[in-house]
């Protein structure tokens, strides 16, 4: 996958079948149970060295060990802890900004609007990368820095997409009834607006996801997102990329667990939208 | 039509000048100036005040920045914080082998993806359209490293048939980086191609169900030709201006494609002056992804239009 949105509509000329959704349903919701409840599912301490290096699976290390003799099977489901609970953080503060933002600019209109639009659209002329990478040359690698960036990133997209949902549906017919019945602009935007751009907003808090996932795990891969020894799965493939010397497979494991949940999480929300579009 | 051509162009120097912008003046957020930074903090303050008269640092920002500009006209890129050498030549190896890498990930990625997408619009709702729709909304959602990874794995570890990294050198000839540079190729292409595909496929069906596709087929043509001769030219305008667009990905995935093969490229580079906070030639090669990444961007645009002559009567 590229690290920049440039994704053409949806266009889905087949319908999903029950079979991947619920796998990928079933595969989320583990690795939400593994996130919430790490501390008392994982066999093993998240930094605890309990065997020798990249040790083959067995009986007690379901998925081997690590670089450093560490349970590989705990650290995964750490790092979906770290994974999971960065991205929503970074998702929920981008739709804050960024939804925020965009109702502002559509209630206020004018140069306001133009001003705020203009600036998003000069962002977003830029490569996301190429900005976090300039945003961390200067911060320095930390968690509230990645989060911040990240959130601004995604708070882009979150903007452009409420403020044209607010214009398209600020010109139907039931908000001028609102306006005319003297309702206040905050009773408008919440009991008329909000409603209405509901399903596209959940189905762009998916992909906003995926994407905020996806670059923290490609910032921490590069070293330069969460750092050692929180277990994270971005930084897992990094750390283990010497096993591969040895012949061991060990980073294609948390690799492999980024590739499924990005999969499963698109999946998803491609089945709501085909399932909400039909109403 | 001119008239907004000639919008569009300037909407992009436009963008190229706030890229460089947002470059310059985030460099300023650094606490400190470059010279005290340089130099650390052992130097003695007249050490410091001496080269920043010699970099003009006493000058205020936006004279620093018109400064910076004017130096990036001329090819002067600055020098480094970290240890003072000059950006340009730093730059200019690791740019070209960059270019190369992008170029034949191109020149792989585009005929494979539009043959594909081709092929899938053909066999509409077969198993064979189905697979590759299936692969190609796998490949949007994986990062690049997962792909890599298991391409080294089965080429590299597995059957030892090509190294598991990139180092190539200047004195290397083109023969020898070949092998070198198959599995970054490889890479790039398997997550660059699935827009393409989509896009190849979604287009061609939209001009598949049109009245001069059926006359071409009642007319007794074989479907290859009504496809190259009658489908495909209605349906290039979408797919040049995608493809173009997703070149202007392909610079985002290099950067990561070079970090895992270790290849001397820009964007290794770029990711090494991030962790050694080298700010300066972080700015120098952002500007340099930025701006390719906008102008390529505008001919997206300025394609999707000139290849439209129904756009282009419009307006």
């Amino acid at each position: 996958m590229m690290l920049s949105d440039a994704r053409p509509p949806r266009v889905r000329r087949f319908r999903l079948g029950w079979l991947p959704v619920s796998l990928a349903a079933a595969f989320c919701a583990i690795c939400l149970i593994a996130a919430l409840a790490a501390p008392w599912i994982a066999p093993f301490d998240e930094a605890e060295m309990v065997g020798m290096p990249w040790q083959p699976p067995d009986a007690t290390f379901w998925l081997g060990t690590d670089q450093l003799g560490r349970d590989m099977l705990t650290r995964i489901i750490y790092g979906a802890r770290t994974s999971i609970g960065l991205s929503f953080a970074i998702v929920t503060l981008a739709f804050a900004i960024g939804m925020s933002l965009g109702l502002f600019a559509v209630t206020l209109g004018g140069w306001v609007d133009q001003l705020i639009s203009r600036a998003v659209d000069l962002f977003m002329s830029l490569p996301p990368l190429v900005l976090a990478l300039l945003a961390i040359s200067i911060t320095g690698t930390s968690l509230v820095t990645l989060t911040v960036i990240a959130a601004l990133l995604a708070a882009l997209r979150v903007f452009r997409l409420t403020r044209s949902l607010g214009l398209d549906i600020a010109s139907r017919e039931f908000v001028d009834v609102a306006r005319l019945r003297g309702d206040s602009t905050w009773s408008i935007m919440r009991h008329e607006i909000l409603p209405n751009a509901a399903v596209p907003l959940i189905a762009e808090f998916g992909l906003r996801f995926v994407f905020a996932f996806l670059f923290v795990a490609s910032l921490s891969f590069l070293g330069l997102g969460v750092q050692p020894p929180t277990a994270d799965w971005g930084g897992m493939v990094r750390e283990n990329v010497g096993a591969f010397n040895y012949g061991h497979m060990s980073p294609l494991i948390p690799a492999g667990f980024i590739a499924l949940l990005a999969i499963s999480v698109n999946l998803l929300g491609d089945w709501f939208v085909e399932k909400r579009g039909k109403m | 039509m001119t008239k907004y051509l000639l919008k569009r162009l300037f909407a992009g120097v436009l963008l190229v000048l706030g890229a460089s912008a947002i470059l310059f003046f985030a460099g300023e957020l650094l606490p400190g100036d470059f010279a005290s930074r340089m130099l650390g903090s052992q130097a003695t303050p007249e050490a410091v005040e001496a080269l920043r008269q010699s970099r003009g640092l006493d000058q205020p920002a936006l004279t620093r920045y018109l400064m910076w500009l004017g130096g990036l006209l001329q090819g002067d890129l600055g020098v480094s914080l970290t240890n003072g050498r000059e950006i340009g030549p730093l730059i200019a190896t690791r740019l070209s082998n960059t270019l190369t890498l992008a170029g034949l990930a191109a020149l792989v990625a585009v005929p494979f993806a539009v043959g594909l997408g081709t092929l899938a619009a053909m066999y509409r709702n077969t198993w064979f359209d189905r697979l590759v729709l299936m692969l190609s909304m796998v490949t949007v959602a994986t990062p690049e490293f997962f792909f890599a990874y298991l391409a080294i794995a089965f080429f590299a570890v597995q059957l030892h048939l090509l190294p598991s990294i990139s180092i190539v050198t200047s004195d290397m000839s083109f023969a020898d980086k070949v092998p070198l540079l198959i599995l970054p190729v490889l890479t790039l292409v398997v997550t660059t191609s699935a827009h393409m595909i989509r896009l190849t496929r979604a287009s061609l069906i939209s001009v598949m169900d049109s009245e001069y596709a059926g006359t071409a087929m009642l007319k007794g043509l074989p479907q290859w030709k009504i496809v190259l001769r009658h489908l495909l030219p209605n349906a290039m305008s979408p797919i040049a201006a995608v493809v173009v667009l997703n070149l202007a990905d392909l610079i985002v995935g290099l950067i990561i494609v070079e970090a895992i093969f270790a290849y001397p490229g820009m964007g290794q580079l770029m990711v090494d002056s991030v962790s050694k906070q080298d700010v300066t030639v972080v700015q120098a090669c952002g500007l340099i992804f930025a701006v390719t990444y906008i102008v390529l961007n505008m001919i997206a645009d300025l394609l999707a239009i000139l290849l439209n002559p129904r756009l282009r009567y419009k307006s």
